[in-house]
């Protein structure tokens, strides 16, 4: 089971969190088209390499964050601080 | 009782003749001793023959003697395939074999053997296959051959348990090399958790010289005094990301089997090495035997394993197993020394035992004991799981490891060969190593954890790896001689399966694996991976290096299904005043994690109670969020469809709440108890998804907004009391809440003392459709209001009602109840409450979608009646498109209602058929279609509302 390192908590079992999937902006509701709407509803890059995740420590201190994980290694990185879900996307 | 094949007693035996145990082998009475496995006291007693193969039920002996022993499977009472090379004997064990009919000496399917050139590899794949109507016949007569004991249905369960650990060290084997390890970094200040396969520690060493056990025991002195945690007969059975390990430990002292699932920061793995069986012509035939089965039935369990001995010797181990077997006045007719160019050729036998052996000088030697000793497989399964491909190496004729992660080391055997004192050294660095990396990582966690304390001292550097390796000892390459045996004793394949699968293109380790079941049986390639492997390159001219081999994954040995389940950590809820519901009667109902009152006793008696008195219901799981802050009315307008910044003080507001899909997630009532404060009430199962919701929007998308969320669900106890007396009892128990119609309106809130109880809320709204109050009280008293409710309303015939009559009423007012009438579907505009959805407000969760939605045709939630009044359709009925088998809709909530006594229904239709006045037909689950009517309101009593808001 993959260790999450809560940037609070530190580094606790995935299980312990959720996964909040893909770190992606959200459209404006008013002035996006059904398509942009539903790309963010339901297409996800899925990409062999680094991808940067949102994770909540619903266990634990209860933080969103996000990290980058590498989906080929599983390996771990840089969490930043919690924030805006779109900050840096 | 004359045990004819136990030696005299010795210094080396871990068989305590002191204590003798009786036990019963296929119904005859037999002797062993403490310590003896099943195996060993049966072949004590004079037998040798433990079991029948798997597809030719050929008669077969000890092989290996240990846990991967794939003759020694038996049945021991009601539990099927035991290992009885392993498991220790027990006191009145009941022990048969399994897989014979009609008795082991005797086995009738031994006909397969006849037959036997027709189940070559692929044989059920190919014969079986068609034509497909036939299967059920196949399958009844194949399931007669089928391997495997007897299951009893009626075997209690047992206790199984589940812990969690976090030690800093995991060694994996607790050989010399392992218990060096373990003690190492243990004395360097680690935590460790040392694990052995077998029932002692010690490895190879408790089979060794005299010298060898004694230090075998000084390690285990060291060890204990060092503080390692040591678990015997228990395996490391996986390892995944960040060394995740599961460890089934069988030796728990109450459990059956407890799964232990360990967050290691170094795993050390220390798996020693298991001997390979050698491929020739009649090498299953019992008294065949490994050099290691030899030295262990001899010096452990003081079992004379025949009388006269050929030995294949290629290494050490055969050479022990020459001065055991003299040592125990075992003839030895003839060493083989195989690191010449001499080998076996081929064993002759009776129908039960081997009688000669051809050598490949030309000499055919009588005897009834072969002792094979021919090599080493490295058990590489827990580096495979941490991502390292082994590597072969022919000059020592095994795979070694390649290059595991940092936090992932071997030692021993698994590494190199060495004298004990080496192999100890060996494993006292990688302990050390261990120890080190593991206090290295520590470092890191801590300064990587906000709100871990501060670390003392600087950062220890990673430590690089210093090891002096252990070096590998030449070894002649030996997997088959010149003829074909079997390769995979658990399955019955032979080499020439393996050739003529190759033949046949499944030339690719895996495929031929997968094709042939070879190393798929109960010893999971633990004898048979390398041998299967050198055949395959063998057959294709190949090396074994380009061959390559198997992945092994996890388990390392079974686990059961009882430990995997275990103990269940889920959590039970329950309310405060559920003592009370325990005291008088209650039916419980699980609900998510609570336990509830379904009903007490009668639900239609409680329903007309509540329409015609008073009834009191416990409503705690209720979600309660407290909400403190001046931008609450932003968050409840972002998350509700409907509009929330004019809610006044004391108001109290219905609302939905969708996704961002759409769909319906959740709905309830908000008050506002004060300027800047409001508790939010969500459905019971929605409270921890709706609690996570507010969160996310909180944190993520409006960070700048200031707003405090509490839970509240079981802080406060909540009860609701509905009838047309509900408003004379509640003014018996407060004081300074005016309650009277125009002081106190429906949809309204106050807070107050009840029954002398300071803190809390009272909110007038209706699900039952009668004249209601809802209070939520700091639940610490809840059983206290609720007793003085009782105590109160007895003149006014007051009694309380459970979930199912809550469900009824709820029903008669065409209520839905999100989950139940929705689903993951449902979009907002199917509950039919249109005037909620406000599209002129600003952004809100979902709104986007709703708004597609309402253009466009969806399903519509509304009450119908069937015209039979006594029929109650099933929940989840369909209704279809009459005269057709077309479904245009479902049946979501049922009950028969006994304020109407008629059945009442809520159901999801498309839109052609939600028109009041429309029949329905409804398909019940018995086959028959009844009709039924759309109603025009969703209430089926009191559509006017004129009891709630009286």
């Amino acid at each position: 089971m993959l260790l999450v390192p809560c940037p609070n908590c530190g580094p606790r079992n995935a299980t312990d969190m959720n996964y909040r999937g893909e770190a992606h902006s959200r459209p404006d509701p008013d002035a996006a088209t059904k398509e942009e709407w539903r790309t963010y509803l339901y297409l996800r890059d899925n990409p062999s390499g680094w991808l940067r995740e949102n994770w909540y420590c619903s266990s634990g201190c209860r933080r969103h964050f996000q990290l980058e994980r590498h989906t080929l290694t599983g390996e771990l990185r840089n969490p930043p601080l919690p924030g805006r879900k779109t900050a840096g996307a | 009782m004359i045990m004819s094949n136990r030696l005299p007693e010795s210094s080396s035996e871990v068989v305590d003749r002191s204590k003798p145990i009786r036990f019963d082998w296929n119904g005859k009475k037999m002797k062993g001793f403490e310590g003896d496995t099943i195996a060993s006291a049966i072949l004590a007693n004079g037998d040798h023959i433990l079991s029948r193969s798997l597809k030719y039920h050929r008669p077969r002996g000890v092989l290996t003697h240990d846990f991967w022993d794939p003759n020694l499977m038996v049945q021991v009472g009601d539990e099927p395939n035991v290992r009885a090379g392993h498991r220790r004997l027990e006191a009145g064990m009941k022990i048969s074999a399994q897989n014979v009919w009609p008795s082991l000496k005797f086995d009738a399917k031994a006909a397969n053997g006849i037959a036997g050139r027709f189940l070559t590899a692929g044989f059920y794949y190919k014969t079986f296959m068609k034509p497909a109507r036939l299967w059920p016949v196949y399958e009844k007569v194949l399931a007669r051959f089928a391997p495997g004991g007897e299951v009893d249905l009626n075997t209690p369960h047992g206790y199984h348990d589940k812990r969690y650990a976090h030690p800093d060290v995991v060694v994996a084997g607790a050989g010399p090399a392992g218990l060096a390890a373990a003690i190492a970094a243990a004395q360097c200040g680690a935590s460790v958790l040392l694990v052995e396969h077998e029932y002692e520690v010690g490895g190879h060493l408790l089979w060794g010289t005299d010298d060898d056990r004694a230090a075998a025991a000084t390690l285990l002195a060291q060890a204990a005094a060092a503080g390692v945690e040591i678990l015997t007969n228990s395996t490391v059975t996986g390892r995944y990301e960040d060394n995740w390990l599961g460890i089934a430990q069988r030796s728990h002292p109450i459990a059956v089997e407890r799964l232990i699932k360990a967050r290691a920061k170094v795993l050390v793995v220390a798996a020693g090495l298991i001997e390979r069986p050698y491929v020739f012509q009649g090498n299953d035939l019992p008294g065949v035997m490994t050099s290691g089965a030899v030295s262990r039935l001899i010096n452990m369990y003081g079992v004379k394993p025949g009388k006269c001995a050929v030995v294949l010797a290629a290494n050490e181990s055969g050479d022990q197993a020459v001065e055991d077997l003299k040592r125990a006045d075992v003839e030895v007719a003839r060493v083989v020394d195989a690191r010449g160019s001499t080998t076996v050729n081929c064993a002759k036998g009776s129908r039960t035992r081997i009688k000669s052996v051809e050598v490949s000088d030309g000499s055919s030697i009588d005897c009834d004991l072969l002792v094979t000793a021919v090599g080493w497989t490295a058990p590489t399964s827990l580096l495979n799981m941490s991502g390292d491909r082994p590597v072969y190496d022919a000059a020592a004729a095994r795979f070694f490891p390649n290059s595991p992660p940092d936090n992932v080391l071997a030692t021993g055997g698994i590494t190199g060969d060495g004298s004990r004192d080496e192999l100890i050294a060996h494993g006292r660095a990688t302990g050390e190593l261990a120890a080190g990396r593991a206090n290295a990582a520590r470092h890191r966690i801590q300064a990587a954890t906000a709100s871990a304390a501060a670390v003392a001292g600087d950062e220890p550097e990673y430590p690089s790896d210093n090891r002096a390796p252990l070096t590998r000892a030449d070894h002649p390459e030996l997997h088959r001689s010149s003829t074909h045996g079997l390769v995979d004793y658990s399955e019955d394949i032979s080499s020439k399966d393996l050739f003529g699968a190759a033949a046949e293109g499944f030339d690719s380790v895996e495929l031929l694996k997968r094709f042939t079941t070879a190393t798929m049986g109960p010893s999971q390639g633990k004898l048979e991976t390398v041998n299967t492997v050198a055949i395959l390159a063998e057959a294709r001219a190949e090396t074994i290096e380009q061959v390559g081999t198997t992945v092994w994954r996890p388990p390392y040995a079974p686990i059961s299904l009882g430990a995997l389940g275990g103990r269940v950590f889920e959590p039970v809820r329950v309310s405060s005043i559920h003592p009370w519901h325990e005291a008088n009667g209650y039916t419980p109902i699980l609900a998510g994690q609570w336990v509830r009152p379904e009903h007490y006793g009668d639900p239609h008696a409680e329903v007309r109670n509540t329409r015609t008195n008073v009834g009191i219901t416990d409503v705690t799981p209720l979600g309660k969020l407290d909400l403190q802050g001046p931008d609450v009315p932003k968050l409840l307008s972002q998350l509700y469809t409907n509009k929330w910044m004019k809610l006044p003080v004391g108001g109290v507001r219905y609302g939905i709440m969708c996704a961002e899909d759409g769909v319906v997630l959740d709905d309830g009532v908000t008050a506002r108890l004060g300027e800047d404060h409001y508790l939010m009430t969500t459905t019971s199962s929605g409270a921890g998804g709706v609690w996570n919701w507010v969160e996310n929007w909180l944190q993520t998308e409006h960070p700048e907004w200031q707003v405090h969320v509490t839970p509240l669900t079981t802080g406060l106890t909540s009860i609701n009391i509905a009838g047309p007396n509900s408003r004379k009892l509640l003014s018996r128990l407060v004081d300074c809440i005016d309650l009277g119609p125009g002081a106190f309106e429906y949809m309204q809130v106050r807070t107050g003392t009840i029954a002398e109880v300071d803190n809390c809320i009272v909110w007038r709204i209706g699900f039952t459709g009668e004249l209601s109050y809802e209070i939520h009280v700091p639940s610490g008293h809840g059983l206290h209001v609720w007793n003085a409710l009782l105590e109160q309303g007895e003149d006014l015939g007051v009694a309380p009602f459970g979930l199912e009559a809550q469900r009824i009423m709820r029903l008669e007012k065409g209520h839905f109840i999100v989950g139940q009438d929705t689903d993951g579907l449902s979009k907002a505009p199917t509950t039919g409450m249109i005037s909620l959805l406000k599209l002129d407000k600003d952004d809100w969760a979902g709104k986007t979608e709703v708004a597609w939605a309402l253009e466009d045709d969806y399903p519509v939630i509304v009450a119908v009646q069937p015209t039979d009044p006594k029929i109650v359709p099933e929940e989840a009925c369909q209704i279809l498109r009459d005269g057709t088998r077309e479904i245009v809709g479902r049946i979501t909530s049922s009950r028969h209602s006994p304020t109407l006594e008629r059945s009442v229904c809520l159901a999801q239709v498309s839109r052609e058929f939600a028109v009041a006045g429309t029949t329905l037909t409804v398909l019940l689950a018995n086959g028959e279609r009844i009709n039924a009517r759309v109603m025009e309101h969703h209430a089926h009593f009191d559509p006017e509302g004129e009891r709630l808001r009286g």
